[in-house]
Formats: C-alpha cells, structure tokens, sequence
C-alpha cells in the first residue's frame, strides 16, 4: 500500500472531533462495591490509546462493559454511530468491537489456526444446507477463511504452530494469538487486556512493534491495558487512569508521568488514611 | 459438487452391500440382529455426541428424542400401512426394496423431524440458562414423553376405525403395553435391515464429519472450550446451543424410527426413560466428548459387551488380532515423542482394541465353577456395575473421553511432514503485513 509502516506516528489525537468510540458516563457496581463509576471515553478513529491503573483499579471491568460481558447500569456506549449499550456480546463482535482477556480464553483443545478461523466466523455466513451439502460457495468461504487465518498467523509468526493444539503453546505466543484471533473478526476497535503480561523484554518490543502495525495495517482503534508503564508511554498517544473505579487522569503520556494524582495512586496515599 | 456427493454415493453403495451380504446370508439371523443393533446404538451415540460433546452442554434426556421419533416412525408405518394397504404385515414382504419399505423410510424421517420440532421447543428456553439447567430440563423431558406414551390409548385395529380417528390416532399408541394392538397381537413390523441402518448411520457419521471440519462444527466446540470468549468472537450462543441441539434430535429421532422396526424390539414407554438415555450417553462420555471415531469404536464395543460376556469363550481366539492393534497402538504411541494428541490417539486405539480381549477373559473366568466363586456366575449380570465403574475410572483418569476431541483419521497427519520453518526468519512480521495488506486483508 504505502510506506506509512516506517512513517512517524501521528501526533497524539485530540480529544474532540469525530468518536469512533464514544462512552459517556458508564458505570456497575457489583453489590456495593462500585467497580466502575462515570466513565468517559472518547477514541477519535485510528488512535491508540492507553487504559492503566493499580491493581483492582477497574479496567478489565471497563472492557467488560464494552463488551458486553457486563450491561453497564449507567451511560452509554456509541460506537461508529450505533449505541451498543445493551447488545449482547456477539452483536457487539459483530458490530466491530474486539477483544482480548487478561486471563488467556483460548479454545484450547483447538488447534492455533482453528481459534483464528472462528474468529472469521463472525464474518461469514453458515446455512446449514450448504454445510451440509458442502456447496461451493461454502466451499469457497472456507478457503477464504483459511486462507486468512494462516495470514494472520504470519503476521504473529504463529504460522509453523498452525495445526498445534492452542493449550499446548507457549505463554507468549498463546498471547499473541489472541490477538491474530481478535484481529480475525475484522474489528474497528481492538481492546488489548495486557497483552505483554508474562513476556520478556524482547518479547514485550516485538509485541510493540506488532501493536503499532497491525493498527496501521488495518486501520485500527486501539485500546490497550498494560502494566508495563514503558511499553504503555512508548506506544500510546493518549492514555486515561483508573483508580478505584474512577478516572483521576487523561492525558498525553508526558502529562500523565507527571500527573501528581497519578503518581500518587501508584505509590499509595501519602496522607496513610484510608 | 460432485465432491459434495461422493461421499452420499459411498454410504448408499455401503448400505447396499451390507445389505446384499443379508440377503445372500452369509450375515446370518444372529449377527444380523447384533449389526442392527449395533448401528442403531452407535447412531444414537453419535447423535448425542453432537450437543454433548462438540458443544459441550448435558443433555440426559436423548432417549425422549429417540422415543418421539421411533413412535412417529410407528405411527405412520403402522396407521399408514392400514390405510394404504390394509393391513400390517408381520414380516415384511418380499423382494429388496417392497413398497412397504419405502414408508418406513419415510416414517423415519418424519420421526426425526418431530423430534427435531420438540429438540427446538426444548432446546430454546433451556438452552439459554446456564449448563446444569439442561441437564434437569432434558431428564425431566424424558420422563413427560414416557409418563404421555403411557396415556396413550390401545392401538387401533383395522382401517375403518383408522379413518374414523383421523389425525387423533396419534393419541392411539397402546399406552403403557407398547405399540402392539390388543385384538390382533400385530405391533409395529421389523422393516429394518441392514440396508437402512447402514444408510442412515452414515448418513449420520456424514453429517457429523462435515459439521465439524466446517465455520459450524468450529463453532460448537468453541461454545463448549469457552463461551465468553466464543460470544467475544460473534458467535451468539443460544443460536448455536439450540442449532446442535435440534440436529441432535433429528438424527436421535431417526434412529428411533429404525429401533422401533427393529426386530426384536417392542417399542414401549419405557424406551424413553432414564436407563436409555443413560446407555447412548456411556458411549459418549467413554469414547470421548467431541470425537466421532471415538464414539462410534465405543458405542459398537458396548453393543458388543454383552454379546461377549454371553459367550466369551468364542471370543478369546480373537486375542492375536486385538493383541497386535494394540500392540502398534502402544508402540506407535511410546514412538511419538511431540505430538500429544496423535499419542493419545494411538493409546485410545490400544485401549479399544484390548477391552474385549480382557473383557472376554474376565467373562470366561467369572464363568468357569471354582475359579473366583464356586459355582461360576455370569459377568453379563453385572453389566450396570461394570459401566459405572467404567465411568467413574474415565471421570478420574481421563474426563474428556478416551479420544477427546480427536479422530482416528487423524492419525494420517503422522505420515505428513511438518512444513518447514519460515525461511524468513524471525522477524517476518513486515513482509507477512505487506502480503495481508496487498490483498486486501478486508472482509471475507
Ligand atoms: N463479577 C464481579 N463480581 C464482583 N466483583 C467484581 C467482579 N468483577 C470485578 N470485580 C471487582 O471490581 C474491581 C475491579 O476489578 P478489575 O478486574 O476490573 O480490575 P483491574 O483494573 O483489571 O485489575 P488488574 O490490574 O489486577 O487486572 C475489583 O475489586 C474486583 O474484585
Ligand atoms: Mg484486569
């Protein structure tokens, strides 16, 4: 297409203009415990954007919101125009919004290409008659299908793993194909729970490397969770921070490293009382 | 489409074979029987195998599918053979394919497709709630079918009071006594043979096969590894769920129709009861949730387990062969040293192959006066106790089923060589991107 893998990232996304992602308010709680209260969120097309904050903070629960896994009681959610508060979690997939776990959600006893093509399922259509007739569009489908599944699993050098059962991968590499298999329903919006969570230093560069181009490739919205604060500033143009369920930061990462808030949920209350 | 059908032409040219082999009797009355039979058990298991092992839910109610079916299936043989012909025959008329035959087909499929019916008004409330629920509604179908077939009315003796019924004949099943009319002593005829089962297990096995090399067979299992995350890639759960479901209960309502014109059989309430449900899904559970081949090898070793331990004597000889199947399962299996899968594969096969040798020996033993009781009993007795401890052991030692998810045909994959590595080397990531990119990497 273009030289654009080399090219300078774009300057950091203002927070006006167009939302591709657009969430105003949400919020859950689970008995009292108020995991998530008035977030907002707003990704401009082609952003990468970071979601940090300690332990506990409540952005896996964020991204379970947008998901779907959880109904926010609160607010709502827009994504490229559609408000998708309320759909189910695979018309949110559908809708073009992809995901990651924290805790790696591989189908296990399938085999590394397998995961990928299911992935594409989303984008498919599956008559019964025509599976079972095995018609040649059907046909065709598939081959599509796998065909693009082993060029995801290139771009993750997952590719010589192909026909390998998913569990029996290495952690890092089970890792990254989640991602290929995220990637292979065709998202607008990826939402990467820590993704280098587990990988080593040279792994975590690579990983970064690969975030940026899949996000140009393909022209991406990114939403990234990370606790590895370098990989986070390094990459992203924007982050927000969760403490205790609720945003005390967004910013360039220049203007979180040096946000006193910030500094302060990380190191623990100076004043001690709690 | 012609590769479409190939397979289609293969199964009627196998069940026409069979069914040659029958009429030339070199299949003789005895094996006959136990070939049906067989067939119909591994149809059923394979059947089951669809919702509980691809998708992973617990439906213990399969033999209220199979009981819709099979009394369906009678329904429209029997009433129907009434009103066309007149009569019900006691053996089925002569010649290889007799018109009454072809009814019976029909009936099956009809029987199915009830069933199929009742899978979705099933199906599609309870498969929206958690996992355990399943479990309690299916056993709770089972038990309504058979307490509805006992409420039935006698059934109906000629074709005059058929046609005074009407559709209403459909309350006229026999209740409790079974498919059998009071006045005459006629109950359903025994259509089938090895023509029909063999047809419609392969075309059950076909069904399965390309389900799960397909976008849908993927998605069941991905339903049963991880729902949250099979909704996270788009694929709506409850469709899915209810999809295996129904299929599962077409195919168990077929298999009733062939078990309900089996000779031998008295299709009776109680056919849809706990204890059946019970037998097609130890098969299942032994030859392992998800695999097709492993479910057939052991729905067809559990048809064949008490036929063993009726005479194990006229199976021991067959230890030489059972002995070297197993003997390569294990040595092939010890030989493969990175392919876990493949290496399970060989092992279930061992396993297999050893069960009716050691069964037969167990058998023999039991039998003989003053070996482990005095006067020597007979192990068949104690077949209940036999497959709970079977399931207990599986549920220790390998929960997933002797083959898991896995296929004997893959054993193929051994004889393939592995591709090799990436000439790229190990940052081919901008070149694979560019590959992507430059066709198009959109929409499928
Ligand atoms: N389903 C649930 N039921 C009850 N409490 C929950 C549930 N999900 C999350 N929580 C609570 O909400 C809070 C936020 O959890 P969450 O997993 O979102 O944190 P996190 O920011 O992702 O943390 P980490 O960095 O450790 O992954 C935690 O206190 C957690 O215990
Ligand atoms: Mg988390």
């Amino acid at each position: 297409m273009n030289a654009a893998a080399s090219a300078a990232r774009p300057a950091p996304a203002a927070p006006s203009g167009p939302a591709l992602l657009d969430v105003r308010d949400i919020g859950i709680s689970f008995g009292g415990l108020k995991a998530v209260q008035a977030f907002n969120l707003h990704l401009p097309r082609g952003v990468l954007y970071g979601l940090i904050g300690p332990n506990g903070a409540g952005k896996t629960t964020v991204f379970n919101l947008l998901t779907g896994v959880y109904t926010p009681m609160t607010g709502t959610i827009t994504l490229d125009g559609t408000r998708i508060e309320t759909c189910r979690p695979h018309q949110i997939a559908a809708a073009g919004l992809s995901r990651t776990f924290q805790n790696i959600r591989l189908f296990g006893e399938l085999s590394v290409i397998d995961n990928v093509r299911l992935g594409c399922h989303v984008r498919g259509r599956h008559g019964l008659a025509s599976t079972l007739l095995r018609t040649p569009g059907h046909l065709a489908q598939e081959a599509a299908i796998t065909r693009r599944s082993m060029e995801l699993l290139e771009i993750f050098d997952l590719a010589d793993r192909a026909g390998e059962q998913s569990r029996s991968l290495p952690y890092g590499d089970q890792r990254r194909l989640e991602i290929a298999r995220a990637l292979a329903t065709e998202p607008k919006v990826l939402l990467l729970d820590e993704p280098a969570a587990g990988m080593n230093p040279q792994e975590k560069k690579e990983l970064a490397g690969t975030i940026r181009l899949i996000r140009e490739r393909f022209g991406l919205t990114i939403l990234l969770i990370e606790h590895d604060m370098g990989l986070v500033m390094d990459i992203c143009e924007r982050i927000t921070v969760l403490d205790h369920g609720q945003i005390i930061a967004s910013g360039t990462p220049s203007q979180i490293q040096s946000n006193p808030k910030v500094i302060e949920a990380y190191l623990g209350e100076p004043g001690g009382a709690a | 489409m012609f590769a479409g059908l190939l397979p289609v032409v293969v199964v009627i040219a196998l069940a026409l074979g069979a069914y040659g082999l029958q009429r030339a009797e070199v299949i003789g009355p005895y094996w006959l029987n136990v070939l049906c039979n067989m067939g119909i058990n591994i149809l059923l298991a394979v059947s089951l195998n669809l919702v509980n092992g691809f998708t992973g839910q617990f439906s213990i109610g399969h033999a209220g599918f199979m009981a819709i079916g099979a009394y369906v299936a009678g329904w429209i043989t029997y009433y129907g053979g009434l009103l066309i012909w007149n009569e019900v025959p006691v053996t089925p008329p002569e010649g290889w394919f007799p018109p009454q035959v072809w009814l019976f087909a029909a009936g099956c499929v009809g029987g199915g497709l009830v069933a199929g019916l009742f899978g979705w008004l099933v199906g599609l409330p309870s498969l929206r709630l958690r996992g355990d629920y399943l479990a309690i509604v299916t056993l709770g179908f089972g038990e309504i079918v058979r307490v509805l077939l006992q409420q039935t009315g006698p059934v109906l003796a000629d074709a005059a009071a058929v046609k005074d019924a009407g559709l209403s004949s459909a309350m006229a099943l026999g209740g409790s006594l079974g498919f059998v009319s009071v006045d005459t002593g006629l109950g359903l005829t025994a259509f089938n043979n090895l023509f029909w089962t063999v047809f419609f297990l392969g075309a059950t096995i076909l069904i399965c096969y390309r389900l799960k090399q397909s976008s849908t067979g993927r998605a069941f299992l991905s339903v049963r590894e991880d729902e949250i995350a099979a909704q996270a890639m788009g694929i709506n759960l409850t469709r899915i769920k209810v999809r295996a479901f129904v299929i599962g209960a077409v195919l168990a309502g077929i298999g009733g129709g062939l078990f309900a014109h089996q000779s031998g059989n008295n299709l009776t309430p109680t056919d849809a009861n706990f204890v059946r449900s019970f037998d097609i899904l130890i098969p299942v559970v032994l030859g392992g949730l998800g695999s097709i081949s492993g479910v057939v090898l052991a729905a067809a070793l559990l048809t064949m387990l008490p036929e063993i331990l009726r005479n194990p004597g006229e199976y021991l000889p067959l230890w030489p062969w059972l002995g070297a199947v197993a003997a390569i399962g294990i040595g092939v299996g010890l030989a493969i040293r990175h392919r876990r899968a493949l290496r399970e594969v060989c092992f279930a096969v061992a396993i297999l192959a050893l069960a009716p040798v050691l069964l037969a020996l167990a058998g023999w033993a039991c039998k003989k006066p003053g070996w482990i009781t005095e006067k020597g009993f007979e192990l068949g007795e104690y077949r209940m106790i036999l497959f709970a401890l079977l399931l207990v052991l599986m549920m220790i030692l390998r929960p997933q089923g002797l083959f898991g998810v896995h296929e004997v045909w893959e054993m193929g994959k051994l004889f393939k060589k592995k591709p090799p590595k990436d000439p790229m080397g190990p940052a081919p990531v901008a070149s694979a991107l560019n590959s992507v990119a430059s066709r198009g990497g959109g929409r499928l």
